[in-house]
């Protein structure tokens, strides 16, 4: 059969042609938050945290009365179009406390996991950058602390240093950082053998460039996991202190104060309990879910 | 092996040192005398006691004599109840704690591994999502919210269970139940991850297609496999029920060990807090170190002869 040369076109190819990115080139972050979008329960936690950061920040402005002030002719009320908690024993409006509360808890997390983040990042920066001895004191030090009981020595301090919201948030931090710091050396560890950071020695930058410009923002990825889950559980710590009578004293409203108070009272005014409780639990929720959501999207091992 | 205990030995006994030094200068530096009260003592009575309790020692020679009565096993005497010495509350409420705690460890292990062997198998359809729902519940909820939720709905509003107090077994099932919440729900995130890594290994593949039974595979190869991981988790989680057992006491009023720290808390009895402090550190750092040697002994890839664990 004979196929007549016309039917033939000559279409060119151009090499260059099979070279191009036909999609648009994602910086890892960007990759980062599109998987994160993909997983719906996460993105649900985010837009939850949004909304209690959110209520901490203008809930006690909602409403006229004030979390520290008493009323006695209108103690435990229920909650009505008036007070929308409700009241406690002292007739305090449990909606302005419940968001004061907010700002507290949230205050007391991201605290500890700031600091945790400083020590951490410091500590275990140096060990993992220094390496030899240096690296085997510091994480020797590391491990024997990591070996006494967080909860305990937590609440030794306060003991000893009294109650306070400073306190508390050093007693945390005194084991706190210990984990942040393995997971920082070991990120360096793994990351100051490559080529670009010899580069950035050969052309003269000091150990401090190189910690701050190279090796840290590389590691941001798991830091972040971990301080994201820092937060809730020093959230719990906060709410398990105060219902050990080990917390922040009145009139401070706190989440774990409040439940506290709200325990005591809890078989003839339940409210007073459901607020603070339920929205300990929508935190601590929220903040697993987005690092659960963040550790995955993260990982290179899940990419589809 | 014998290395690798000798190591984790030493270390154990470091944190402990770290933990009874501490709580003995912690002793010298808290807020007041211990025999403060309201009615000023005499100074001769003042430095009787002092002398009875040896604190007109110096400091070096007090501090060698609390590390002898330690390794001795006596925690000392409660400044406040003149009559009754730490060991006395351990010997006291440590056994009520113990039932308690041995309880939630066996629903917080039996319950969560069944959940997370019934997501694996299920993997991505409803009885998975509901398994895993009911996990971020456990870890959202602390133990102390989910003791009084228990208690008010099905204690005092519907009366299925006894509201508090220590008396018979169906008063331990909701403060059990209380406290396994929230290592169940990671226990059975953990089953279901190894679950899920066991199941994508050739090696069950192989089972499959030489015709074994779906039941022989999934107990003989996958969860005798996948159960490997969940044992690591059982330091934590004995850290877990010991702490939240302070709480959950409290809430039922049971008369265990937790409670009656709290009240030492409460207190300040310093001599309590610190005696039953290094009591409970003890009782951690031990059952942490048996459970990294079991975890040795039970899986034979691990090697411990060079002091690191493969990973």
């Amino acid at each position: 059969m004979q196929i007549s040369k016309d039917k033939f076109k000559l279409v060119g190819t151009q090499l260059g042609e099979a070279e191009k990115i036909s999609k648009p080139s994602l910086s890892f972050w960007k990759d980062v938050f599109i998987r994160f979008r993909k997983n719906k329960l996460a993105l649900f936690g985010l837009v939850l945290l949004g909304l209690l950061i959110f209520m901490a920040i203008f809930g006690p402005y909602m409403t006229p009365y004030d979390y520290a002030s008493n009323d006695l002719s209108n103690k435990n009320q229920p909650p009505s179009s008036e007070h929308w908690f409700g009241t406690d024993d002292l007739g305090r409006d449990m909606f302005a406390r419940t968001w004061e509360g907010a700002r507290i808890s949230i205050f007391i997390g991201v605290a500890a996991a700031v600091i945790d983040l400083i020590i951490g990042v410091l500590w275990g920066g140096i060990a993992g950058y220094k390496g030899g001895r240096t690296d085997e004191g510091m994480m020797r030090f590391a491990d024997i602390l990591y070996g006494v009981p967080y909860l305990l020595l937590v609440i030794l301090l306060m003991v000893v240093l009294g109650q306070g919201l400073s306190t508390m948030i050093i007693a945390m931090s005194i084991t706190g950082w210990i984990n942040m710091s393995r997971i920082v050396r070991g990120q360096v560890l793994s990351l100051k053998n490559q080529e670009y950071v010899l580069a950035a020695k050969t052309l003269g930058a000091d150990t401090s460039r190189i910690m701050a410009k190279h090796l840290i923002p590389n590691s941001m990825g798991p830091i972040l996991v971990t301080m994201t889950l820092t937060v809730p559980s020093a959230i719990f710590t906060e709410a398990f202190l105060n219902f050990i009578g080990l917390g922040l004293t009145p009139p401070i409203a706190s989440w774990g104060t409040m439940a506290n108070d709200g325990l005591a009272a809890m078989r003839y005014y339940p409210w007073r309990l459901f607020f603070p409780a339920v929205f300990i639990c929508l935190t601590i929720f929220a903040f697993n879910v987005v690092g659960d959501g963040l550790r995955d999207a993260l990982d290179p091992r899940m990419r589809k | 092996m014998a290395k690798y205990i000798g190591k984790r030995l030493l270390y154990m006994l470091l944190s402990l040192w770290m933990i009874v030094t501490a709580t003995f200068f912690f002793m010298r530096i808290a807020p007041g005398n211990p025999f403060a009260s309201e009615k000023k003592l005499p100074p001769e009575i003042e430095a009787n006691l002092n002398a009875h309790f040896g604190l007109d020692k110096p400091w070096y020679a007090q501090y060698w004599e609390y590390l002898v009565r330690i390794v001795n096993w006596d925690f000392g005497p409660s400044f406040k109840y003149k009559s009754q010495t730490v060991n006395d509350l351990i010997n006291e409420g440590f056994p009520v704690s113990f039932l308690l705690g041995m309880e939630a460890i066996f629903i917080a292990v039996a319950v969560g591994v069944l959940l997370g062997i019934i997501a694996a198998l299920k993997h991505n359809r409803w009885p998975d999502y509901t398994a895993m729902i009911v996990a971020v519940l456990g870890i959202s909820v602390p133990s102390f919210i989910m003791a009084s939720f228990l208690q008010y709905f099905l204690a005092i509003k519907m009366g299925i269970f006894p509201v508090a107090r220590w008396e018979t077994f169906m008063h331990s099932v909701l403060p059990a139940v209380a406290l396994a919440s929230t290592p169940m729900a990671f226990i059975a995130r953990l089953t279901r991850s190894s679950m899920l890594e066991v199941l994508a290994n050739d090696y069950i593949k192989t089972a499959k297609s030489k015709g074994l039974s779906r039941g022989v595979i999934t107990v003989k190869h996958t969860i005798r496999n996948a159960l490997l991981p969940v044992v690591t988790y059982m330091g934590p989680l004995t850290a877990g029920i010991l702490t939240g057992s302070f709480v959950i006491e409290r809430i039922f009023g049971i008369p265990g060990l937790g409670a009656h720290f709290v009240t030492s808390i409460n207190n300040r009895d310093y001599t309590v807090i610190m005696g039953v402090t290094v009591f409970y550190s003890i009782l951690l750092l031990v059952s942490i170190l048996l459970v990294d040697i079991a975890y040795g002994i039970i899986d034979p890839r691990i090697k411990l002869a060079g002091g690191k664990k493969g990973e």
